[in-house]
């Protein structure tokens, strides 16, 4: 009782020493909670000497801070600034997040461009007869505001923010489940649920698939970065954790995290 | 006393005192955890603001106008239809109805009563949305109309039985000094015993905007949520589904989750103040009649 006493006293001194002594301090994007979450319980696994921690703040933040060298991985959800690679900050791609666009099967409508999407998410166009359907106003489906998808997918066609939605869900399934029943509908789902009742739509020739979203040929994807600074001297536990989530062996769990290893 | 009396006295005591308990830690934990949120945006911002944007870069914003007036509007809707239908329902069941008649309809309301909200949903979702969207030729038939058809018929059982209960309890009397000056049946019951019974049946309407503004589960399936400035064919979101829809995935400790309880901080002043104006309705009817 006594031993466990003195422990918790000298815990705060312990953990103080961030940066070094057995830790791997991550910081950024909260899109990638779930990712992270698989690396260190995996990572742990291996190397249970190593903790490794997360503190979702978001991508600029995060990339900010290691570039003040606040924190030894910077995480982002998106690609990195001119800004910021001028400042030294360098990535490794940890996984691709893809979405997938869907549409109800009736529609005769397969193939869109990034350009035609993002038109009709941000209701510029609001009939199918402007995209070669049958005529008829678009119903826009999408997730509530904080899901990963949604940030996924306005992150990637460039339109944060100024989505026009008809209808917003709290679960991809349920996004899926409108579209498969509105023949005016389109909606976006992770790559997983794409399949059931809805007819996932080909992105400028490409149909989403772990294949396509890895050779970059679907352009709905956004990528994990794991930033670190140009020239700064990483601690070893540091390069460990890189080199781990570069392995095969992390591969198997990151898509776990339903994301595609690059 | 005798011991046992003793012991069973201090059972009861103990439930009594844990209701209240429940009530004052919930209370006690809507107002700790819904004020930082309300105290950071600013309270004309946050009940006055037309935009929620929980998420918005760089500036989130989070104005619950939309949320606020989808409810009310939405409450309102449903009363407007679901309370006359439930009023005559419960006059009918009370005076007119013959025994068997009554016999049928009556379990049928309760049965009502029973069916769990995300039933109401799901029917909502599958055979009015999609009948609306055809019918009114919109992009999608998840609207304000939806959700305040549904609430319509979700407020039925609790007026009715209510509303029933009140009309049943005024005295035969009444009636018969009514109907031996010569009124009608149809004018003994409207002028006489719905009179008699009005704080009765005004608690069952309110007892139904009770009902109405605390769902989420059927609205969520039928109301679009989205949080527009309401109008009768489009998305809305309800106070209640704003809180469920956003929750799953609101960052701990983040402004956004914390104006999520800020939300339900609202929601449960709206629910008492109708639970106070329940108490004023029946107990000024109790005045009345002593």
């Amino acid at each position: 009782m006594r031993r466990l006493g003195l422990f918790l006293l000298l815990l705060p001194l312990l953990t103080a020493c961030g940066g070094g002594g057995g830790v791997v301090n991550t910081e950024g994007s909260t899109s990638m909670a779930d990712l992270l979450a698989v690396l260190q319980e995996s990572f742990r696994e291996r190397e249970p000497n190593i903790t490794v921690n997360y503190s979702g703040t978001g991508s600029g933040a995060g990339i900010e801070m290691v570039l003040a060298g606040a924190c030894d991985i910077g995480l982002s959800s998106r690609p990195l600034k001119e800004s910021e690679i001028a400042q030294g900050a360098v990535a490794q791609v940890a996984a691709l997040d893809g979405v997938a666009v869907v549409v109800n099967p009736a529609n005769p409508v397969s193939d869109l461009t990034v350009g035609e999407i993002a038109a009709v998410f941000t209701g510029e166009v609001a009939d199918w007869a402007e995209l070669g359907g049958t005529p008829g106003p678009i119903a826009v489906y999408g997730r509530e505001a904080g899901s990963g998808t949604r940030g996924a997918f306005e992150e990637a066609i460039g339109v944060s923010g100024q989505c026009a939605y008809t209808n917003e869900y709290g679960s991809s399934g349920d996004v899926v489940g409108g579209v498969a029943s509105n023949p005016g509908a389109i909606g976006y789902t992770s790559l997983s649920t794409a399949g059931k009742g809805v007819k996932a739509l080909t992105v400028g020739g490409a149909a989403c698939t772990p294949e396509s979203i890895r050779d970059g040929s679907y352009a709905i994807q956004r990528p994990f970065l794991l930033v670190t600074k140009e020239g700064a001297a990483l601690s070893p536990e540091t390069e460990a954790f890189l080199a781990y989530a570069r392995s095969g062996e992390a591969a198997a769990y990151i898509e776990l995290a339903g994301v595609v290893a690059p | 006393m005798k011991k046992s009396e003793r012991v069973m006295g201090a059972v009861f005591l103990l439930c009594g005192l844990a209701a209240v308990g429940f009530v004052l830690a919930l209370t006690l934990y809507l107002v700790v955890s819904g004020l930082p949120a309300i105290r950071e945006i600013g309270l004309t911002e946050f009940l006055l603001g037309r935009t929620w944007d929980s998420t918005g870069e760089p500036e989130p914003r989070f104005g619950i106008l939309p949320m606020i007036l989808a409810s009310v509007y939405g409450t309102a809707g449903a009363l407007l239809i679901g309370g006359p239908v439930g009023f005559f329902t419960a006059l009918f069941l009370a005076k007119a109805a013959p025994p068997r008649l009554a016999a049928v309809v009556r379990p049928a309301v309760s049965l009502l009563a029973g069916i769990p909200s995300v039933v109401y949903g799901l029917v909502g979702m599958t055979v009015l949305v999609p009948a609306l969207r055809s019918w009114l030729d919109l992009p999608a038939g998840d609207s304000l109309l939806a959700a305040i058809l549904v609430l319509a018929v979700m407020i039925l059982p609790p007026v009715i039985a209510l509303a029933e209960a009140a009309l049943a309890a005024v005295p035969r009397e009444y009636e018969e000094a009514s109907l031996a000056l010569g009124a009608t049946e149809a004018e003994t019951w409207l002028r006489v015993t719905v009179p008699a019974a009005r704080s009765g049946v005004a608690a069952a309407l309110v007892l139904g905007v009770g009902r109405a503004i605390g769902e989420a589960m059927a609205i969520l399936m039928v109301a679009g949520n989205v949080a527009n400035m309401p109008s009768l064919l489009s998305s809305v979101r309800f106070l209640t589904t704003g809180v469920a829809i956003e929750m799953n995935y609101a960052a701990p400790g983040s402004l956004q989750r914390q104006a999520l309880f800020s939300i339900g901080l609202v929601l449960f002043l709206f629910i008492m103040l109708i639970n106070a104006l329940l108490t004023l309705v029946l107990k000024g009817g109790r005045e009345a009649r002593s």
